[in-house]
């Protein structure tokens, strides 16, 4: 087992890169952590509040951030310098918001996306197992409960959101020798059902409309993530429910339950069960399980 | 206005939808944003003002009223009441005529702008069509036949627009197969070899070519890049990085190299390569399936000069009119 804390990883200088004439990406680490995270949502926060002339996008991801910007107004090197200053004076212990803990009950092994592991199993590394039976094994677990266990047994931070609009990335809270690393498809499949829970890299996603997708396949959660229309509870601000910076604990639910969410969720009456904390990035990092207990308290 | 066949892929466009990046909202709006800037000037119209983008075949419309209107971009061979209309040039139509349109001869998209605008209600301030998600334009989705599309307050100007046409020189040239490309973002990941034959390859643009991206065919990439032990969270292949952002433009190599267009998938997990000069994007739209193009690298300096070209060549045209 690990030393229960997270440790702190120490970033390399971030990589300033062109995207033609009007995007710059700015690359913090080529692995994942939550540092490389942290900064990454820290820097576009400031950004967008100094309002600098000529930004056009700022869309924080995993572990690197894209800026698109019309050169007419913002030469490119002028964004760079802007960045690189304020890349040194952020330091994200000290960084701290109000996130959002979503229960968001997922149905594991269910139905819908068995059969579709299935439909596409020459484009697996492993035809003859399930996504799920391959992720265990792989990752050293002797079952594919205690692999579900493991992945619902502690939150998940959402640490990008992209892909299509509403799907959020995922990295479980947990120090990184607990972390599951599962490959994604060799070919992308074409189809993926609506809500369902995939698993690629060191990430989870969750597919908010049907569509291509190459992350590994593990259950389907009856909630929406998207809600295009606003109509549904928990979607007011706008048509995404998580943020990145908030956090989803993923609990097992069995059939029945997963019928009786979806219903109300049709019907409209759902209410998602979360509530909001400050998270505290340096409190997190000393005591991961500790703090991650007090976090889902506020969900009972 | 009422739709009397859809053609193949219409879609009510725009200059398109920002500042949604951030939660996987791609920009939407005309893929050949040069076309229909001029489409609408021609018209009197704002360049922001909503056309008709139509793909490879055009659609046939109906006007309820007398209208200005001008067709730009691939020419699909427009004919108004059964006579052929010039493209680049605005059209006066009188109400009940029929505007027909044909196959694309040359490029692939066409613009139909209307004086006054496709008057629909933007979403999230813009009227530009996304479908993955139906949001914007008539119900999201692509035209169909029996649709109506309100028309908004004809300009002013509008009508002593009428006959005024677009000089030859400055009607872009929609054979041409060099892509302009800003080398970046991950390229780290390519060998020098990689790098120079993925530059020397000639590109053929595949059938799954649409306004979410073009896929190319050509050589093997996979041994385009440098071998090493994968960074944590990646996954395993040589072309996996931690899942980041794309930009509009970007060159994504998954399996074979994909340009993400307007309706762009704003992140992932497979390697980019470069980025395509904002006015070549308008060029790549007009690139039609089974075409060659080639990338040529150019440095942010030169594509920042490219891009000032285009803005004066606008500027020109808007001044001209």
């Amino acid at each position: 087992m690990s030393d229960r804390t997270i440790t702190r990883q120490e970033l390399p200088s971030p990589r300033y890169e062109y995207g033609g004439d009007d995007w710059v990406f700015v690359e913090l680490d080529e692995a994942m952590s939550f540092d490389a995270n942290f900064k990454a949502q820290a820097i576009t926060q400031e950004i967008r509040q100094n309002s600098l002339e000529g930004l056009v996008e700022v869309a924080p991801s995993n572990a690197s951030y894209l800026i698109q910007f019309d050169p007419s107004v913002l030469h490119p090197d002028e964004l760079i310098d802007e960045l690189k200053s304020l890349e040194d004076e952020i330091d994200v212990s000290e960084y701290q918001w109000e996130a959002r803990v979503f229960d968001i009950p997922v149905f594991y092994d269910d139905p819908w996306t068995h059969e579709t592991v299935m439909d596409f199993r020459e484009r697996h590394q492993d035809p003859d197992s399930t996504d799920l039976e391959y992720s265990a094994e792989i990752n050293g677990f002797d079952s594919v409960e205690a692999f579900v266990d493991h992945h619902a047994g502690a939150p998940h931070m959402v640490t990008m959101i992209g892909f299509v609009p509403g799907l959020p990335f995922c990295f479980q809270m947990v120090p990184r020798d607990e972390q599951i690393e599962v490959p994604k498809y060799e070919q992308p499949r074409t189809a993926t059902p609506s809500r369902a829970i995939g698993f690629g890299g060191a990430f989870t996603a969750i597919y908010p409309v049907p569509g291509a997708g190459g992350y590994q396949l593990y259950g389907r959660t009856p909630v929406e993530v998207l809600d295009v229309d606003q109509e549904l509870s928990g979607f007011e601000e706008s048509m995404v429910l998580p943020n990145p910076g908030d956090i989803l604990n993923f609990r097992q639910i069995d059939r029945e339950e997963y019928d009786s969410i979806r219903e109300e969720v049709e019907n409209g009456t759902y209410e998602y069960n979360y509530d909001r904390v400050d998270f505290e990035p340096q409190a997190f990092f000393e005591d991961p399980r500790g703090y991650n207990e007090q976090l889902l308290e506020v969900l009972d | 206005m009422r739709v009397l066949d859809g053609g193949l892929v219409t879609t009510v466009q725009d200059t398109g939808r920002y500042g949604h990046y951030h939660i996987g909202m791609p920009p939407s709006g005309a893929m050949d944003q040069f076309a229909h800037k001029v489409g609408n000037w021609l018209v009197g119209n704002d360049e922001s003002d909503a056309t008709l983008e139509m793909t490879y075949m055009g659609a046939d419309v109906e006007f309820e009223e007398d209208v200005v209107f001008a067709v730009t971009g691939a020419d699909m061979g427009p004919s108004l009441e059964d006579e052929p209309v010039p493209t680049w040039t605005a059209v006066q139509a009188e109400a009940g005529d029929t505007l027909t349109f044909d196959f694309a001869t040359e490029g692939t998209r066409s613009y139909l702008a209307v004086a006054g605008g496709v008057d629909i209600e933007p979403v999230m301030g813009s009227r530009a069509t996304y479908t993955l998600i139906g949001i914007g334009g008539h119900e999201g989705r692509s035209l169909e036949e029996g649709d109506e599309l309100p028309i908004g307050e004809s300009p002013a100007n509008a009508d002593a627009m009428i006959g005024r046409s677009i000089a030859e020189e400055n009607r872009p040239d929609y054979s041409a197969t060099e892509i302009n490309v800003v080398m970046g973002l991950c390229d780290y990941r390519l060998t020098d070899e990689g790098r120079e034959r993925f530059l020397d390859a000639d590109w053929k643009v595949s059938d799954e070519a649409d306004r979410i991206g073009y896929r190319f065919e050509g050589p093997d990439i996979a041994d385009m890049f440098e071998e090493r032990e994968q960074p944590f969270g990646a996954g395993p292949d040589v072309t996996n990085v931690v899942d980041l952002g794309y930009p509009v433009g970007s060159i994504q190599m998954a399996g074979q190299p994909i340009i993400l267009m307007r309706d762009a998938v704003t992140g992932g997990g497979y390697v980019t390569v470069g980025t395509v000069v904002s006015p070549d994007r308008d060029a790549l739209a007009q690139c039609r399936t089974h075409s060659t193009v080639d990338f040529n690298a150019v440095d942010v300096e030169e594509a920042l000069e490219i891009r000032r070209e285009r803005d004066d060549r606008l500027e020109e045209i808007q001044n001209s009119l």
